[in-house]
């Protein structure tokens, strides 16, 4: 698969895995498309604009190398959802020295209000991939759901 | 797949002859219209997990083998440790001992037919189901190590399930060789609430009707009548397992060249069977079998309480419970000398033949039960072992279904309420707290499990026994 970059405004899609969920952002830094990929997690479960930001949480982690810091992101987004059981709906991320330091916003998922489809599991290495292209970077997995 | 590039054993069977890396060959159990459906990817992981250090005869897939991580799920792999075997948390998935369980009710479908929307509606409220949702039951740290040693064991004595349950669950209902000190806090952080909660995407409760028998004797020794309901429970060891690969993969992944591991594939992560590292994992996935096993006991004391509010009199029996995503340690016959091999089954039922010695001795002669899923608007199937297994991917079986289409894509091709009215004109009730999780979940998203079943029995994996028919759906 090689995804072409067509704009420089950051945004995530969702690409396509037979049995799970294929995440991807774009942005013109490294810290916006990882923002992205992670907000294409939160699209796993709900639209990402219905998650009111009422609600913020710190997430920090360090890793050897740029795609294990996008897995190891995605991850500890994954465990904030589950234990704290929140949606997110914003992410500002700083990344300096393979140190990521990132603020999340977002609510509780409220049974009734929300209707999450499916409950993500894990971050995978599988078409794991953080590239800067020629148009911006480009950060992807795909999910466990 | 293209057929032509395999080596065809018969109509039933396929062979990857050794090449490149590959130590052993590769083995696909399919009929040509499953083999042509299957993605070229499992070929290509299936190679790769032939290629790991200490596996042993064959990597094997199985008839509803799809596109995994690392390893194909339906992929059945077993690694010898005095050969150098690894074991790899890739191989085994992120949620450990995902599994099924049957029951069986004794009750008529006409006694359910009358009062299926109210048992509909009190199962739905009293299961938790669905992203965020939480169970009645909080672990302090404690009882979380007792769980995780404990399993199935443990909920029982904990009141939350039946001793009689036990002997029909895998392992006796406890793994043996959990080491809970090896699940870290935010795995324990994951599960404090999780517990009796059946989760979301292809996890379900359904009530179903024994449809058809393929085998009346068999089926009596089962519990199974024509006509009667069945009760039929999906899911795994929750956020604790995911959180167990979630960690261990990433280690792997980091410390494979300290083990001289070059992997064509980072999702392979693996370690060695006798490494510090191997053994870790085998503890924590060990006790992450132990979690799923406790959970789907609650789930079934759950549901007992619900169907005793209804049906007084009605004694929901524990058919079987078997595990999907496991590496277990197991005594095979490998040229003819007795070994004890690490078996991983990513997406694959064990299914031992009759005789075997783990089996409860009412099962001994009948083999193990293997429990087939299909889609909410589909048939599910219950099989058994047979002796030809014992010599086929070292007694193991399909598991269900497999996808044929991609969540997004179902989404965008079927609407939940759509869906919903549509089972309920063919009498299937669904519950569900999402219905985009239903549309994603949508029997037409799905394959024809009935193709695989009779493909596993062909193949001699597993023989089937009944055909069971969804009544009821509860859907996370």
């Amino acid at each position: 698969m090689n995804p072409q970059v067509t704009s420089l405004s950051p945004h995530w899609e969702h690409f396509h895995h037979g049995a799970d969920v294929g995440v991807r952002g774009f942005g013109r830094t490294l810290e916006e498309a990882f923002a992205q990929a992670a907000l294409a997690v939160t699209a796993v479960m709900i639209p990402p604009g219905e998650a009111r930001q009422k609600e913020s949480v710190r997430i920090e982690c360090d890793a050897p190398d740029r795609e294990i810091l996008l897995v190891d992101f995605l991850n500890a987004v994954i465990f904030e959802i589950s234990t704290r059981k929140l949606l997110l709906g914003r992410f500002d991320v700083r990344i300096s020295d393979g140190v990521l330091r990132a603020q999340a916003w977002g609510e509780t998922a409220e049974p009734g209000r929300h209707e999450p489809a499916v409950e993500p599991k894990g971050a995978t290495f599988t078409q794991l991939k953080v590239e800067h292209t020629p148009e911006g970077w480009l950060a992807q997995c795909v999910i466990d759901v | 797949m293209e057929a032509a590039k395999l080596t065809r054993i018969n109509d039933f069977t396929w062979r990857i002859e050794p090449h490149g890396a590959t130590r052993v060959p590769a083995v696909i159990y399919a009929d040509s219209n499953l083999l042509h459906g299957m993605d070229e990817m499992v070929e290509r992981q299936l190679s790769n997990v032939a290629a790991l250090p200490g596996i042993v005869r064959a990597a094997y897939a199985m008839p509803d083998a799809h596109w995994g991580y690392g390893f194909p799920i339906g992929g059945v792999a077993a690694f010898d440790p005095a050969q150098g075997g690894v074991v790899s948390a890739g191989g085994v998935g992120f949620d450990i001992s995902c599994g099924v369980r049957t029951l069986t009710t004794g009750l008529k479908t006409a006694q359910l037919r009358e009062i299926a929307d109210k048992l509909a509606d009190t199962l739905y409220a009293r299961i938790p189901a669905g992203v965020a949702s939480t169970g009645a039951i909080t672990l302090d740290d404690a009882e979380m190590t007792a769980m995780l040693q404990g399993g199935a064991r443990w909920a029982v004595a904990r009141g939350w399930g039946d001793e009689r349950d036990l002997a029909r669950i895998e392992e006796a209902g406890c793994m043996a060789g959990a080491d809970p000190a090896q699940v870290s806090p935010k795995a324990r952080e994951r599960q404090r609430r999780e517990m009796g909660t059946l989760g979301s995407g292809n996890h379900y409760l359904e009530v179903q009707r024994v449809e058809h028998l393929y085998d009346e004797k068999a089926a009596r020794a089962l519990g199974l009548r024509i006509g009667e309901v069945v009760v039929t429970i999906h899911c795994g060891s929750r956020g604790l397992g995911h959180q167990i690969g979630t960690e261990f993969l990433r280690e792997m992944v980091i410390r494979a060249p300290e083990f001289g591991l070059e992997l064509p594939d980072r999702e392979l992560a693996c370690a060695p069977i006798e490494s510090e590292l191997g053994r870790r994992y085998l503890g924590a996935m060990r006790a992450g079998i132990n979690c799923a096993l406790a959970n789907r006991e609650i789930l079934t004391h759950l549901t007992r309480d619900v169907f005793r509010e209804f049906f007084p009199d009605a004694s929901l029996e524990l058919l079987y419970d078997v595990s999907h995503n496991t590496c277990k340690e197991e005594a095979h016959l490998l040229e003819g000398r007795p070994r004890r091999l690490f078996v991983h089954r990513k997406g694959a039922t064990r299914a031992w033949w009759p005789g075997h010695e783990d089996l409860p001795p009412e099962l001994r002669p009948i083999g193990q039960p293997v429990l087939i899923g299909g889609s909410m608007g589909t048939e599910s199937y219950v099989l058994l072992g047979c002796e030809s297994g014992r010599d086929n991917a070292w007694g193991s079986a399909c598991h269900g279904a497999g996808r044929r289409m991609g969540r997004n894509q179902a989404a965008r091709h079927w609407k939940g309420k759509w869906v919903v009215k549509k089972l309920a004109e063919q009498g299937i009730l669904i519950r569900s707290p999402s219905l985009r999780g239903v549309a994603e979940e949508a029997p037409g998203a799905y394959k024809d499990a009935s193709a695989v079943v009779e493909c596993a029995e062909q193949a001699g994996l597993a023989r089937r026994v009944a055909r069971l028919r969804p009544m009821i759906c509860i859907k996370g």
